[in-house]
């Protein structure tokens, strides 16, 4: 028998992931505090929440590195507790922390996890290649895993992660602490695989990411599930968004503040915010408002709500 | 084919089997690599006993070889070149203790490595990455042990065993190797930091000194004496010296083979336990 072939047939047989009353304690201090996740195939859920809320431990939990306290699991179809190597052979995980081998150049990198796929050599060697090629680290290729730059390890690490073609694939904060270009470039990535069917559930802080990438999103807050559904739903669980005007000093912003319906003044940053509901009349209102009172404005900012918002709105806590 | 079962990988146990076989091998030439790209720990515990041998045979020979007692037999009292012969075995003994230190280092800082908690995702076979350090280990000691007899023969040494004994010589230092590198496998899975894996087997190094190794134990005040005799390093030098220069070797075999195989069963095991559980939360 062939392992690539019952590998295959492993995952194809639901490769999604649920989790149910997931607990996880480390001593005293309760992590995880009882979360019902579930990702269907082909589809991208973010678990998004600030640092310490729980997220890493999840993707422990569910990748078979942690035990959960209590909780039932499936992945692909596979309980962990009962058969952890069956869900190990349908998953990739790339994790917070780069697990290349630094000694190994990073084509070494790709061929040792080949060979731990069990792939023929020359397989490896050719997935290797064209990892190498995709990820464009073709030329830092045969140089020490060591020598590369945050953003090159983190794309080495997740070419590692597809070495074995998994069907589910856990990304632990993919884009933390990437330049703004290696975060597009592994945006792209991540699109890519999702269209080629592949399940992933990634964590993050930046609320931006899980607007850019997910199908739907869990806000993770203190080992709990504070909201799900997809950045649509939530989004529209904050009413409206709001208007931010800039003046030049604070005469101006005085006459302003008499005139219009403020929500929020501040006398540094001489800003005014307003309630705006993304309507082009309520914003034609303003302007003739302000054209009457001949208050001058040097800017206008519309702000409609995002995940910043429904974040605050949930936990109390600015978002990152 | 014979009947297959299955375990609970789903694969049948003989495939799981050549899994492990396959992974352990992986896993092994990842650590020659290691060994190749980062000499200087090699290097480090190999320069250790050569520093000792160059030491003891120049410095102490002199004087410690004169000092033999005449119960030793023809040709092992008396003068530098007889110490060189008498010290020799124990240098080897020290050149399998420094490379067992080096494997401690090396596993501790391993499990540093983010790389340890991918393996712990993959269907990787859990015992791979311990065999691999292990059999590196072994290779990096054979080596190690090589240099050093071969430096023993320049500055002195002259073994006169025949083909069987220079065979069984090897068995033991093989055994020996064996049983301080799983236990430094278990030291270095322990160790909070790397700078404790690099203190803890130092008792190792220090234990071939208070035993039959550099002076011969009757010449031991009453205590140290009794420790001497009865510390596994002991009838492991005896045996080694008895097999390579032909002095007696008595019991001291069995008694060799009983501690290496001991010290090795219960630091296999503890060592897999140490690395089968959990991991802590990073």
């Amino acid at each position: 028998m062939n392992t690539l072939t019952s590998a295959t047939a492993a995952t194809t047989a639901g490769a999604s992931i649920s989790a149910r009353g997931l607990r996880k304690s480390f001593g005293e201090k309760t992590v995880l505090d009882g979360i019902d996740l579930t990702v269907p195939q082909g589809t991208i859920l973010a678990l998004l929440g600030p640092n310490g809320a729980g997220k890493t431990t999840a993707v422990h939990l569910l990748t078979t590195y942690l035990r959960p306290d209590a909780g039932e699991i499936r992945i692909a179809g596979h309980d962990p507790a009962e058969n952890p190597q069956a869900v190990r052979r349908s998953i990739g995980v790339t994790g917070q922390f780069s697990a290349v081998d630094g000694y190994l150049t990073g084509r070494e990198n790709l061929i040792l996890m080949a060979d731990l796929h069990l792939l023929p050599k020359d397989v490896g060697r050719r997935k290797a290649k064209e990892l190498l090629e995709r990820f464009e680290l073709t030329e830092a290729g045969d140089k020490p895993a060591s020598t590369y730059s945050g953003g090159m390890k983190r794309k080495l690490d997740l070419a590692m992660t597809l070495v074995g073609n998994p069907k589910v694939i856990f990304l632990d904060e993919p884009t933390t602490g990437l330049d703004p270009r290696s975060r597009r470039t592994m945006w792209d990535i991540i699109r890519g695989l999702v269209a080629e069917g592949t399940t992933i559930l990634l964590t993050t802080q930046y609320l931006d990411e899980a607007d850019q990438l997910a199908h739907r999103v869990a806000v993770l807050d203190g080992g709990r599930i504070v909201a799900e559904g997809t950045p649509a739903e939530l989004k529209a669980r904050i009413p409206g968004g709001h208007i931010e005007l800039a003046f030049a000093d604070r005469a101006e912003l005085d006459a302003a503040a008499m005139v219009l319906a403020v929500t929020g003044r501040d006398d540094d940053a001489l800003t005014l915010q307003l309630a705006g509901d993304g309507r082009v009349s309520t914003l034609q209102t303003l302007l003739r408002q302000l054209e009457d009172a001949s208050v001058k404005v040097e800017a206008l900012t519309v702000h409609t709500p995002d995940l910043d918002d429904v974040f605050f709105a949930l936990t109390g806590k600015k978002g990152a | 084919m014979t009947a297959m079962t299955m375990d609970d990988t789903g694969l049948s146990t003989g495939d799981a089997r050549s899994h492990a076989l396959v992974h352990a091998r992986v896993m092994l030439r990842r650590n020659l690599r290691h060994m190749q790209r980062y000499p200087s720990l090699t290097l480090m515990v190999t320069l250790m006993p050569l520093v000792f041998l160059l030491l003891f045979v120049y410095v102490f020979g002199g004087t410690l070889g004169s000092g033999l007692g005449s119960g030793m037999p023809a040709g092992l009292h008396g003068g530098r070149a007889a110490y060189a012969d008498y010290v020799a075995p124990a240098i080897i003994l020290m050149a399998v203790a420094a490379a067992a230190q080096g494997t401690a280092i090396g596993v501790a800082q391993d499990m540093t490595e983010g790389i340890i908690a991918r393996f712990r995702t993959m269907a990787v076979a859990r015992s791979s990455v311990l065999t691999g350090h292990v059999v590196g280990a072994t290779i990096q000691t054979l080596i190690g042990v090589v240099v050093v007899t071969a430096a023993a023969v320049a500055v002195g040494f002259r073994p006169h065993a025949n083909a069987a004994e220079w065979l069984a010589a090897f068995g033991v230092i093989l055994l020996l190797t064996f049983a301080v590198t799983w236990l430094c496998v278990g030291l270095g899975l322990s160790a909070k930091s790397v700078e404790t894996a690099s203190n803890s087997p130092m008792f190792l190094i220090l234990l071939p000194f208070l035993g039959s190794g550099f002076v011969p134990t009757s010449s031991l005040p009453a205590g140290l004496r009794w420790f001497a005799e009865y510390q596994p390093f002991t009838p492991v030098n005896e045996t080694l010296r008895g097999l390579l220069t032909g002095t007696k070797i008595g019991d001291n075999l069995v008694i060799t083979i009983a501690w290496c195989v001991g010290v090795a069963v219960l630091s296999y095991a503890w060592s897999r336990r140490l690395y089968e559980r959990e991991p802590k939360a990073r």
